[in-house]
C-alpha cells in the first residue's frame, strides 16, 4: 500500500485559552493504493478534511502516524520532495488564483520551484501535455484571466498543476461540489482516466452519490471515527452501519422520492459479528473487505431504553 | 392564478454595458403549486427570485410584468413594494445564518419586526410554528449565536412565513446543509404548503434531485430564458428540451458507477449575456441545432401543463 494511515488522531484545542482539547479525528486507520480511488464521506465536523489537511502536512498529527511507501511522512524532512508525489485541490477554485495574474502563472510557478532547469520549450510541452491529459485544450485556456475562464476549467487546471509534478497521490477535497452539474461529471471522469495511469487518489466529499460513480474504495466517517469502510459496491450495495443506512435513505434521488425512513432496528454488526473478525481496531470484518464499527448498541442509556421498550 | 409573470425582463447595469440576466421570461405558478426552479450559475433564477422580492441598485426592470393574486406588482417601485414584501411574497434567503439581527435576542427581533409591518405579535401563534418546525419556544429568549447553523435556519423558515404570504421563495435554503439537514427543511417546505401557510411555493436550486423531492412543477432556466417547465415526474423521466436531457443525464446517482456507465457532460460554456447571441441561446451546445434554431423557439405548450422552447419538441 502506498499511503498509510494507522492509528491518526488530531487534537485541537479550543476555548478562550485553549484550555479544552476537541479530538476531530480519533484513530483513524485506512490505505490508499496506486491506482485507486478512495472516497472519504462524512457530513460537516466529520474530521474528513482534517484527515486531508494531515495527509498534504497542512496541519500537524497528534497521534498515530501516516506513511508513504513506508515512510513516516513527518520524517521528509524536504518539503519539496514530499509535494513532488503528493498533491491537493480544493474546493474553490476561484480563491487560488490571484486574479491580477494570467491563470497560467500557476504553472509558471512550480516551474520556478521545481524545474528551473528545464528549458522553455520543454516546458511548454509538458504543461501542454498536462492540459491535454486533463480534457483541456492549451489554446482555449493558456493567457487567459481567471474571470475568462469557467470553475471547471478552472479546477481543471489545478489538476494539470498537481500532473505537471509527476505525483503519485492526489488529495481532493470537495474538489467539485462547487462546479456547475453539466461540467462536475467530466471532472469526476477525469480522476477516473488518472486512476487509470497509477494515481492513487483521496477523494473527500459529502455527496454520496459523487463517491459512489468514482471510487474503487470507501471510508465513512462520523464525528472523527471510521464507522464503515470497505469496497464501494460492498459499503453501498450492504451497508452495515445504521449511519451509512440513514444516509443513504436521505440521499435525494432522481427517479425514487424519499421514502419514510423505515424503523432501524437492525441488530449491531459489529457485535453480531465472531470476536475474531475483529480485525482492525473497533472495527469488524463483516464480509472480505468490509468492515463496520459498533453501531453504538453500548453507549449509556440505550439498555436501558431497550429494557423499557421490551416491557 | 397565484402568480403570474409575463416577459419579465431585468438588467444588471455594469461599466461594459447592460447584462441581461432575465430576458423575457413567462410563466405562472398555481394555487398550492411548489415550483422547482433549477439553472446553473448565472441561467437567471436566482435575479428572478430576487427581482420579485426587491431590485437592488444594480438591477433595473426593463419590462413584462408580474401579476399575484390578481394585483400587478410595481416591481421597480421601491417603497410601493412594501405592501406585498412579507405580506403577500416573503423570501427565505441562502444566508439565513446571516439574517438575523446579532444584538436582539430572537422574540425581540420578531416582535420589532411585526411591528414595523404595523401587525401585531401573537406570541402563542408564533410559538405554534416554533414547534411545528421543531423548535421550542425557549429560543425566543436566546440571541442568534445561541443557536446552531440548522437552528437559525429554521427561525428565519418561521419568520418568512410569519404572515401567511401567498408566495414563498425558498433561495438555495438547502446548498449548505448536510444531506440529513437538507431532508428536513425540504420536508418542512413542504408541510408549509400542506398546512396552508403558504399558497405556493418556489423552491430556487442548482439540485434537481433535490427539489424533484418535494416540487409538483420544475422549471429549467438556461442564459437568462426559460428553457421548459413541466410536472416535476415528466420533468425528469421524459424530458423534451435538450439541454434538460443532457442535464439530467450528467447528473450521478447513488447506484451508477464509474465502470458500468460513464456519464458525460455538456461540452462548452453559456453565452455571455452582456451581448447575448440572436436565437436560442442553447444552439452552440446544442447537439440538435439546425437553421431554424437562429430564430429563438417560443416558450411553447407542448402537453397539458408541459412547456418547452425548443423547435425540435413540437
Amino acid at each position: 500500500m502506498m499511503l498509510k494511515l494507522d492509528g491518526v488522531s488530531k487534537v485541537y484545542r479550543v476555548g478562550a485559552f485553549g484550555g479544552r482539547e476537541l479530538k476531530a479525528v480519533s484513530d483513524v486507520s485506512f490505505e490508499v493504493g496506486e491506482g485507486e480511488v478512495v472516497s472519504l464521506i462524512g457530513e460537516s465536523g466529520s474530521g474528513k478534511s482534517t484527515l486531508g489537511r494531515m495527509i498534504l502536512r497542512l496541519a500537524s498529527i497528534s497521534g498515530g502516524t501516516i506513511t508513504l511507501d513506508g515512510r513516516d511522512i513527518t520524517t521528509i524532512k524536504d518539503r519539496k520532495e514530499y509535494y513532488r508525489q503528493v498533491q491537493g485541490v480544493f474546493q474553490d477554485p476561484f480563491s487560488c488564483y490571484n486574479p491580477v495574474f494570467r491563470a497560467d502563472r500557476v504553472f509558471a510557478m512550480i516551474k520556478e520551484q521545481y524545474f528551473p532547469r528545464v528549458g522553455a520549450d520543454e516546458w511548454r510541452k509538458r504543461v501542454e501535455g498536462a492540459l491535454e491529459s486533463v480534457r483541456l485544450d492549451p489554446g482555449d485556456v493558456l493567457g487567459k484571466y481567471p474571470h475568462q475562464l469557467s470553475g471547471g476549467q478552472l479546477q481543471r487546471m489545478l489538476i494539470a498543476r498537481a500532473v505537471l509534478l509527476d505525483i503519485r497521490l492526489l488529495v481532493a477535497d470537495e474538489i467539485i461540489s462547487m462546479l456547475d452539474a453539466s461540467t462536475r461529471i467530466d471532472v469526476l471522469n477525469l480522476l477516473a482516466d488518472l486512476r487509470a495511469r497509477g494515481l492513487g487518489i483521496l477523494f473527500v466529499t459529502h455527496d454520496l452519490s459523487l463517491g459512489n460513480y468514482v471510487s474503487d474504495r470507501t471510508v465513512v466517517l462520523r464525528s472523527g471515527k471510521v464507522v464503515e469502510m470497505g469496497g464501494t459496491d460492498l459499503v453501498f450495495g450492504g451497508p452495515a452501519h445504521p449511519y451509512t443506512r440513514s444516509l443513504l435513505a436521505s440521499v435525494p434521488r432522481l427517479h425514487a422520492k424519499w421514502a419514510d425512513a423505515p424503523d432501524d432496528d437492525a441488530p449491531c454488526a459489529y457485535h453480531q459479528a465472531p470476536p475474531e473478525s475483529r480485525t482492525r481496531p473497533g472495527l469488524a470484518e463483516v464480509e472480505d473487505g468490509h468492515w463496520v464499527a459498533c453501531a453504538g448498541c453500548a453507549a449509556p442509556g440505550t439498555e436501558e431504553k431497550k429494557i423499557k421498550e421490551n416491557a | 392564478m397565484a402568480l403570474k409573470v409575463t416577459d419579465l425582463r431585468v438588467y444588471y447595469r455594469t461599466l461594459r454595458g447592460e447584462v441581461k440576466a432575465l430576458d423575457g421570461v413567462t410563466f405562472s405558478v398555481a394555487d398550492g403549486e411548489i415550483m422547482g426552479l433549477a439553472g446553473e450559475s448565472g441561467s437567471g433564477k436566482s435575479t428572478l427570485a430576487k427581482s420579485l422580492i426587491r431590485l437592488d441598485g444594480r438591477m433595473r426592470h426593463a419590462g413584462g410584468t408580474v401579476e399575484l393574486d390578481g394585483e400587478a406588482m410595481p416591481l421597480s417601485d421601491d417603497d410601493a413594494m412594501d405592501e406585498f414584501r412579507f405580506r403577500k411574497v416573503s423570501l427565505i434567503p441562502q444566508y439565513s445564518m446571516s439574517a438575523l439581527n446579532p444584538t436582539r435576542k430572537i422574540g425581540k427581533m420578531v416582535g420589532e419586526l411585526l411591528e414595523s409591518r404595523g401587525e401585531r405579535p401573537d406570541r402563542a401563534e408564533l410559538e405554534r410554528r416554533l414547534e411545528l418546525v421543531g423548535l421550542s419556544k425557549d429560543v425566543l429568549d436566546r440571541y442568534p449565536i445561541e443557536l446552531s447553523g440548522g437552528m437559525k435556519q429554521r427561525v428565519v423558515m418561521v419568520i418568512s412565513t410569519l404572515l401567511n404570504p401567498s408566495l414563498l421563495i425558498a433561495d438555495e435554503v438547502t446548498s449548505a446543509l448536510d444531506v440529513s439537514s437538507q431532508k428536513a427543511v425540504a420536508t418542512t417546505l413542504l408541510g408549509f404548503r400542506d398546512r396552508g401557510l403558504v399558497t405556493s411555493m418556489m423552491v430556487v436550486t442548482h439540485d434537481i434531485s433535490l427539489v424533484y423531492q418535494i416540487a409538483d412543477t420544475i422549471m429549467v432556466m438556461y442564459a437568462g430564458r426559460l428553457a421548459e417547465k413541466a410536472p416535476a415526474d415528466v420533468l425528469v423521466n421524459a424530458p423534451r428540451h435538450p439541454y434538460t436531457m443532457q442535464l439530467i443525464s450528467a447528473l450521478p446517482e447513488v447506484g451508477v458507477r464509474y465502470e458500468d456507465r460513464r456519464l458525460t457532460g455538456i461540452p462548452g460554456n453559456p453565452p455571455s449575456l452582456l451581448k447575448p447571441p440572436g436565437g436560442c441561446r442553447f444552439r452552440d451546445r446544442c447537439p440538435l441545432a439546425f437553421d431554424r434554431c437562429a430564430e429563438q423557439p417560443p416558450f411553447a405548450e407542448v402537453a397539458p401543463g408541459h412547456f418547452v422552447a425548443c423547435w425540435k419538441a413540437e
